[in-house]
C-alpha cells in the first residue's frame, strides 16, 4: 500500500504493508535511524516521534494511520532548538541510545507547557526509559530549555 | 534448510592465572573435535605501550585522529581516552577526530588480558599507556622538526592544533612532519608532565566529544543502525528454556510471507531472513518450532532456591581466614547471624543484541556493538569455518553494555545466518529475545555471623556465600580451588578488622546462565557485608557510621583474590570518606518524620573508595522513595570530571533499578520476564530528588580508580540500610519491593 505523509516538512511516500509500524518505515525504508527500537510495546519511549505535534510511540503506530499526517522525528528538530541546545550544554547523553526519544518527549512537553514543574516533568517523561540513568540531567536540561 | 557448523558456545575462553593487579585471559577456541588454539594474549608478553602509531593517525592535511580502543557504551571512553593522549601530545582534544580501533594486540587491556571493555578498567589501564603514547608521538614530531631545522628540540613548541613552531617564526604542521617522525626511533622512556600540572586532564569544563552526534539523531551509529549494500534482515526464534535446542520446525506459513527470502536453522535457533525487519518479524511469529528442552526443562524458582540453600550446607572454599572463629564465637558476649537472598538480574541495555554479518567465501565482516571485539574473530572463524585473520570486526557505538556485550554469542548467530543465506544480514533481537536470552547477574544465598565482646567490638566473623560462578563458564582457568575471583569481590577485601574470621564461597549452578553484570559480585557481597555490619551496629547501640570507622582495618595482608581492587586494606581512605559523608549528608542532624530515614554504606572496589548516605521515605504501602543521595568518592585523579560525576549518577539509577525492582525468575526452564512491563526499571519519576557527589582531591601520584561500576553496589546497600532506619524493618531479601518489605516486617 502506498502511503504518503509529511516527514520533517517534506512529502514522502512509501510502499509497505499497512500494518508496518512507522518505526520500521522510518528506520529501514527511509533510512532515518535516529528513531530507535527499544521494546516494541510502547513501554520504553525510545521510538518517540511527533505525530501532528503529539509525542507518539512509532513502534505502535501502523503506517496506514500516518497517511496524510505530519510526522516529525529527531532529524527534524534543528540543533538550534532549545531542547537540543540544552542537551548539548548539559552533556545529557551517555550511551545516547534513548536520547532521541527523550528529546522528542521533552520537545512535546515544552510545546504544551512552557514552564513545566518537577511533577509535570515526572508525569510526561516517565514513559521514556534511560538505562544509563541520565534522568537528573534530563530534568535539568528540560528546565534549561524552558528558561 | 541449512545447518551450519556448530561451534562449542561455552567455555570458549581459557585464561591464565590471575596475576598481580589484574587478570590475564588468553583465548582459545574449541571447534568440535578440532581445537584451534589462538592465543591472543599471554601474561608474559609485554604489550608494546610505546608505539604511538597505534594510537594516533596524522593526515597530510593535519587531521589528527586518536584511536579509541575501548567500546563507548555511555561511560565516556570516546572522550576520556583521547584526553590522555592529547594531554601529552600537546593538541587540544576538541580539535581531534576519534575512531574506534579494530582488534589488535597493542590494544589489549593489561588489567584484563584482552581487548575488553569492562571491570571499570579503561582509564586505569590507559592512564600511563596513553599519556606515554601521546608524549612519544610529540617527541618524535618535534624531533623531526628539530632535525629538519637543525635546532635543539627543546627550543620548539607545539600549538593546540598540531603545529610545531620554532625560532625565527619557523612552522611545520604535524601532517608535514608525520612521515619523517614515523622513521624516528620510538623513545624508550619518555617523561610525562608532572603529576597535577595538566591542562586537559581534570578539566571541569571539558565536554563529551560524542554529545553532538548523539543529539543530532542519525550521526552516532549504533549497531542497530548499520546498513551495508545488499543487506537482508533476520528475526530469530530461540529456545524459550535455557539450554534448549531446536528439535524440528514447520516453516510452511512463515516462508510464504511477503518479503521472506529464507528460513534457516542455526546453532541456537531458527532465523527468518527477509527484505525488511518487520517482514522478518511478522513471519517469525508464524514459525512452529518444537524444542528439545534440555536439562533445565523443569527448572523453576523453587528448585533454584532449594538448590542454593542445599548447596550452602557445603563447607565451601576458604578464600580468607584468620584466627579461630569457632572458639571466638563460643566465648563471645553476643552472637548475631543472618541470611540474605539476592535475586537474578537482567542487563537489558536499551539497544537489544544485534549484529551485521557479511560472510563471503574469502572473508567475513562483522559490524557489532561489542565490549569484547578481540574475541569475535575467533568465535566467528569457528562458526563459519575460516581463520581468525579472515574476520574483520568493526565496533559501533553501544546502546548500553553493562557487561552483556562482553558475551559474543550474538555475533556467532549473525555469522551463521549470513553464511546460510549467502548475503549480508542484520540480525536483531526483539526485547523479548533479549530479556529471555541474557546472561544474568547470578542470585545468591548468604549466611553471615558476627560475634562481639561486651563492649560491642567485633571478635569473630563468618561469611559463607553460595552463588553461581560466572567465570567457570567464561574464563574457567581463573577459577582456582573452588573460588571464582568474580564471586568474592567486596568480601575478599572485607574492610573491617575482625581478628577471627573465615570467609568461604560455594559454587552452585542454578540452571540460569550467569553473566558479568555492572559491578559483578560487588553488588552481592557489598549488600551483605554493609547490611550486616549495619545490623550489628544498631544491635549494639552504636551509630552506624562511627561503628564502621571504629572497626576499619588499616593494615594487614594483601587480599589474595582481589584482582581488580586495591588489593590491600584501605582503612585510612575509608575513614576519610565516611567522615566526610557524615558531614556532607547532614547525618542524623535533623529529626526526620516517621517513615523517613538515612542509611550509609562504604566500599572499596576497582581501587575506588566511596561512601554513600541515602535518605529515603517508605510509604504506608511500602513503596520506597529516594529523597536524597550523598556520595564522597576517593577515585584519584578524574580524567574527565563531569563524566566521572555522570558515572556516579548512572550507577545510582542502575543500582536503584536492581535493588528496588529487579528480579529475574524462571519457570519451565525459561525466563519469565519478557519486557519492561515485567522487568521494571527506574523511570524519571523515581529518580532521586536530590543527588550530591563530592570527589576527594587525589593524593600525590595517586592513580585513577575505576568509576563505571562501584556506586552500583554501594547505593543498594545504603538503600537497604536506610529502609531499616526509616521503618525498623531489615530486608534481607532483594528486591526491596513492597511485598518483600512487608514480608520482612512480618518475620521481625
Amino acid at each position: 500500500m502506498i502511503v504518503a505523509f509529511n516527514l520533517n516538512g517534506k512529502q514522502v511516500s512509501t510502499d509497505v504493508a499497512p500494518d508496518t509500524p512507522l518505526l520500521w518505515v522510518l528506520r529501514d525504508t527511509l533510512g532515518m535511524t535516529g528513531t530507535k527500537f527499544g521494546c516494541g510495546k510502547a513501554l520504553c519511549g525510545a521510538c518517540t516521534v511527533h505525530l501532528n505535534g503529539q509525542a507518539t510511540r512509532s513502534c505502535q503506530t501502523p503506517i496506514g494511520v500516518v497517511a496524510g499526517q505530519k510526522v516529525t522525528t529527531i532529524e527534524g528538530i534543528p540543533m538550534t532548538h532549545p531542547v537540543k541546545k540544552a542537551w548539548v550544554a548539559l552533556d545529557v547523553p551517555q550511551c545516547g541510545y534513548c536520547q532521541s526519544g527523550q528529546m522528542m518527549s521533552a520537545a512535546a512537553l515544552l510545546a504544551s507547557n512552557r514552564k513545566p514543574t518537577d511533577a509535570d516533568i515526572d508525569a510526561f517523561m516517565s514513559g521514556n526509559i534511560c538505562r544509563c540513568g541520565t534522568y537528573t540531567r534530563i530534568r535539568a536540561a528540560i528546565k534549561a530549555a524552558a528558561a | 534448510m541449512e545447518i551450519t557448523s556448530k561451534p562449542a558456545r561455552r567455555d570458549f575462553l581459557k585464561a591464565s592465572a590471575a596475576v598481580g593487579g589484574g587478570l590475564s585471559l588468553g583465548v582459545s577456541l574449541t571447534l568440535g573435535s578440532k581445537v584451534a588454539a589462538a592465543k591472543v594474549a599471554s601474561q608474559q608478553k609485554t604489550v608494546a605501550t610505546n608505539s604511538p602509531n597505534a594510537w594516533i593517525k596524522i593526515g597530510t592535511d593535519n587531521t589528527i585522529t586518536i584511536m579509541c580502543a575501548r567500546s563507548e557504551m555511555g561511560q565516556d571512553v570516546y572522550t576520556s581516552m583521547p584526553i590522555l593522549v592529547a594531554e601529552e601530545l600537546g593538541v587540544d582534544v576538541n580539535k581531534v577526530k576519534v575512531e574506534f580501533a579494530e582488534p589488535a594486540e597493542v590494544y589489549i587491556n593489561a588489567l584484563l588480558g584482552g581487548q575488553i571493555t569492562g571491570g571499570s578498567t579503561s582509564v586505569r589501564d590507559a592512564w600511563e599507556k596513553l599519556r606515554k603514547a601521546g608524549a612519544s608521538a610529540r617527541m618524535m614530531l618535534v624531533g623531526a622538526a628539530a632535525k629538519e631545522w637543525g635546532v635543539d628540540a627543546a627550543t620548539l613548541k607545539v600549538t593546540s592544533d598540531g603545529v610545531v613552531t620554532g625560532p625565527g617564526g619557523k612552522k611545520a604542521t604535524f601532517g608535514s612532519l608525520a612521515e619523517a617522525a614515523s622513521k624516528m626511533e620510538v623513545p624508550k622512556d619518555v617523561p610525562l608532565k608532572p603529576y597535577g600540572s595538566w591542562t586537559q586532564i581534570a578539566n571541569k569544563a571539558q565536554k563529551r566529544l560524542d554529545t553532538k552526534a548523539k543529539v543530532e539523531g542519525t550521526t552516532a551509529l549504533f549497531g542497530i543502525d548499520t546498513k551495508v549494500p545488499g543487506m537482508l534482515y533476520a528475526a530469530v526464534v530461540m529456545p524459550p528454556m535455557i539450554g534448549g535446542k531446536v528439535a524440528s520446525y514447520d516453516d510452511s506459513r512463515a516462508k510464504n510471507m511477503p518479503g521472506v527470502k529464507a528460513v534457516v536453522q542455526y546453532s541456537r535457533g531458527v532465523a527468518v531472513v527477509a527484505d525488511s525487519y518487520w517482514q522478518a518479524k511478522k513471519a517469525k511469529d508464524l514459525l512452529q518450532v518444537t524444542w528439545d528442552e534440555g536439562p533445565n526443562a523443569n527448572n523453576d524458582m523453587r528448585k533454584v532456591w532449594s538448590g542454593l540453600k542445599e548447596a550452602s550446607m557445603q563447607p565451601g572454599a576458604v578464600f580468607r581466614e584468620g584466627g579461630d572463629v569457632d572458639a571466638a564465637m563460643k566465648g563471645a558476649a553476643r552472637l548475631f547471624e543472618a541470611t540474605y537472598e539476592l535475586p537474578f538480574l537482567s542487563h537489558s541495555p536499551l539497544e537489544t543484541m544485534n549484529t551485521v554479518a557479511d560472510v563471503r567465501t574469502n572473508g567475513v565482516t562483522i559490524i557489532t556493538p561489542t565490549q569484547f571485539q578481540q574475541l569475535v574473530p575467533f568465535v566467528v572463524a569457528g562458526a563459519v569455518g575460516m581463520k581468525p585473520e579472515q574476520i574483520k570486526v568493526v565496533t559501533t557505538f553501544l546502546g548500553g553494555g553493562f557487561g552483556r556485550r562482553v558475551e559474543v554469542d550474538y555475533t556467532i548467530d549473525a555469522a551463521e545466518i549470513s553464511k546460510a543465506v549467502g548475503a549480508p544480514v542484520k540480525m536483531l533481537w526483539s526485547r523479548e529475545d533479549d530479556m529471555t536470552h541474557d546472561s544474568y547477574r547470578p542470585g545468591g544465598y548468604y549466611k553471615v555471623q558476627m560475634a562481639v565482646d561486651a563492649a560491642g567490638k567485633p571478635v569473630a566473623y563468618r561469611y559463607h556465600g553460595t552463588s553461581p560462578s560466572i567465570s567457570s563458564r567464561l574464563f574457567p582457568s581463573i577459577v582456582k580451588d573452588g573460588i571464582d575471583p568474580f564471586s568474592v569481590e567486596a568480601i575478599d577485601n572485607f574492610p573491617y578488622a575482625v581478628k577471627n574470621h573465615k570467609l568461604t564461597y560455594q559454587m552452585f549452578d542454578a540452571g540460569i546462565t550467569p553473566g558479568y553484570w555492572r559491578g559483578v559480585s560487588h553488588n552481592l557481597n557489598a549488600y551483605v557485608v554493609e547490611g550486616f555490619i549495619d545490623e550489628v551496629a544498631h544491635a549494639v547501640g552504636k551509630d552506624p557510621i562511627q561503628y564502621r570507622i571504629d572497626n576499619l582495618e588499616y593494615e594487614g595482608e594483601k587480599h589474595k583474590w582481589s584482582g581488580l581492587s586495591a588489593g590491600i586494606p584501605v582503612g585510612g581512605r575509608m575513614k576519610t570518606v565516611l567522615e566526610q559523608v557524615r558531614e556532607k549528608a547532614g547525618w542524623m542532624k535533623a529529626k526526620l518524620p516517621d517513615g523517613r530515614g538515612q542509611g550509609v554504606a562504604v566500599m572499596e572496589g576497582y581501587n575506588t573508595v566511596m561512601a554513600a548516605v541515602v535518605e529515603l521515605s517508605v510509604t504506608k504501602a511500602y513503596d520506597v522513595i529516594i529523597d536524597k543521595v550523598t556520595y564522597v568518592v576517593d577515585a584519584g585523579p578524574l580524567v574527565h570530571p563531569d563524566q566521572a560525576l555522570a558515572q556516579i549518577e548512572s550507577c545510582t539509577i542502575f543500582g536503584m533499578s536492581a535493588c528496588l525492582y529487579g528480579e529475574i525468575t524462571v519457570k519451565n526452564g525459561g525466563v519469565e520476564q519478557t519486557n519492561f512491563d515485567q522487568y521494571r526499571v527506574v523511570r524519571m519519576n523515581e529518580a532521586p530528588k536530590s543527588m550530591a557527589v563530592h570527589f576527594l582531591s587525589p593524593a600525590k601520584d595517586q592513580p585513577p580508580g575505576g568509576l563505571g561500576e562501584p556506586a552500583t553496589a554501594v547505593i543498594q546497600a545504603a538503600i537497604g540500610n536506610a529502609i531499616f532506619a526509616a521503618t525498623g524493618i531489615r530486608v534481607r531479601k532483594m528486591p526491596f519491593s513492597p511485598e518483600n518489605i512487608k514480608g520482612a516486617s512480618m518475620k521481625a
